[in-house]
């Protein structure tokens, strides 16, 4: 399993107050872009029902989960609201030339 | 499908079933639909919910006031009636709505209406929180969803009773009881987390206080008025919730993947459209709960193409229920198959 920075997409594939799906070594990864271009990511399912956060809704900093309306805040991974109850895993970001990455441990 | 009957318990042999047959957690059918789109779509605002919000209370109070007003002559009746309708059964919705959290674009807003509505519906704020969770996660999987309206074969008196919200308002009540004393049974253990437990029993124990300074109420003025006010409403006012509630699943298809197929969407005319705050578009609501209420409509339009057609009206949906139940009710295997389109009209993708 790779660790250390890790390129996980282009700035352009996540919108603007969006989330954008990576997956590599069999993980999966939720990447997000604020409404004032700032990027963060997460561990990419929900610590709740297991569904990918990547469909889910993007306010300010909060993700909401797709499946059943979990709240997570990306930028600390805490859960904000049931059935969200445990916190997500995060990942430090940095974007360089374009380019988003993530570091992995 | 077996043609016995099936026990619908959360902790019995149907529960291992589903798991066993992967119907447990499992993904669903997602129709497609543009992430921009879907983005719109999910868009959260306060206005309408607030709007909607005022005018309920409003109606509430002013029936209200009025059943004070005409206590004791026949005017009472009709009040009570609106009253009851009101805090009995548009309560559903308003709880349904809020307990996913996207009524309001702000949180405490969907908080504090979702714990007026949860007590007027009688329903427990938290526990019935994470029961919906679960109706949401296996929806209509036999020994999983503890929200199955009308099990197979369906009890028609039982059915009819549901109009007075019983004797499921008296079950609640007597959980509401045993959660005061801080106990949880078998199948509330299977889906409410230890975490969760305490404010539970919280509830329960505000709720105890509220209903015993209601009847104290009633003793001092000796007068059933202030019971008819509060507490009895979510038994004579739950009628309205019955009728719009059994067209969401009731006679459709058990243990599938695909919420076009055991739920319903009917269209309604804009009153009831308001009363029930827009869950007759209940496809689109299980497929995407992320949008809200006001939202559903256009998500509805959007979709439609891969949907069945929809119902046209109370009338035509009862028209297919009724007879189906009571053709369950010797025929526990029967359901009613939904048709589904044949070609995939729309482009893009979210699933």
């Amino acid at each position: 399993m790779s660790t250390g920075w890790i390129l996980a997409c282009k700035t352009d594939d996540v919108g603007a107050e969006d989330v954008f799906r990576f997956d590599h070594d069999e993980r999966t990864f939720a990447i997000y872009r604020t409404a004032d271009d700032k990027f963060f990511a997460t561990e990419g399912l929900c610590t709740h029902g297991k569904v990918h956060l990547a469909q889910g809704f993007v306010m300010d900093t909060i993700i909401e989960c797709p499946k059943h309306n979990g709240r997570f805040d990306f930028a600390t991974g805490e859960a904000k609201g049931a059935p969200a109850c445990i916190n997500l895993k995060t990942y430090s970001v940095k974007v360089e030339a374009g380019q988003v990455f993530i570091l992995l441990d | 499908m077996p043609s016995t009957k099936r026990d619908y318990s959360l902790v019995g042999p149907e529960t291992q079933r589903a798991y066993e047959k992967g119907l447990v957690s499992a993904s669903w059918y997602a129709s497609p639909i543009p992430r921009p789109r879907m983005k719109e779509l999910m868009r959260r605002k306060d206005g309408p919910a607030i709007r909607d919000t005022l005018l309920w209370f409003a109606l509430i109070v002013a029936s209200g006031a009025t059943a004070c007003l005409t206590w004791g002559t026949w005017w009472c009746v009709p009040a009570f009636f609106v009253y009851g309708t009101l805090y009995g059964s548009t309560s559903d919705s308003r709880w349904h709505e809020c307990g996913h959290r996207t009524a309001f674009k702000t949180v405490w807003m969907n908080d504090v209406v979702y714990y007026i509505a949860s007590f007027m519906v009688l329903r427990e704020a938290t526990a019935w929180r994470w029961s919906h969770t679960r109706h949401h996660t296996d929806t209509i999987i036999v020994g999983r969803d503890p929200e199955i309206a009308v099990p197979r074969p369906p009890n028609l008196f039982a059915v009819c009773l549901k109009f007075f919200a019983l004797p499921g308002g008296l079950r609640e009540l007597a959980k509401i009881f045993r959660h005061c004393f801080g106990r949880l049974n078998a199948v509330e253990a299977d889906y409410i987390p230890e975490s969760e437990r305490p404010r539970v029993f919280l509830e329960a124990r505000v709720y105890v206080a509220i209903y015993a300074a209601t009847i104290a109420c009633a003793v001092a003025t000796r007068s059933i008025l202030p019971l008819m006010l509060v507490g009895l409403p979510s038994f004579y006012g739950a009628w309205l919730m019955v009728v719009f509630g059994l067209t969401q699943h009731a006679g459709l298809a058990e243990d599938v993947l695909d919420h076009r197929l055991n739920c319903r969407t009917v269209y309604m005319t804009p009153v009831f459209r308001y009363l029930y705050w827009n869950m007759n578009y209940h496809i689109e609501h299980h497929m995407f709960p992320l949008v809200p209420y006001h939202a559903l409509p256009s998500l509805h339009e959007a979709l439609k193409a891969d949907m069945p057609p929809a119902y046209r009206g109370l009338w035509e949906t009862y028209r297919e229920i009724i007879p189906t139940l009571l053709r369950q009710s010797k025929d526990p295997a029967y359901y009613v198959k939904r048709p589904l389109p044949t070609h995939m009209a729309l482009q893009g993708g979210m699933a």
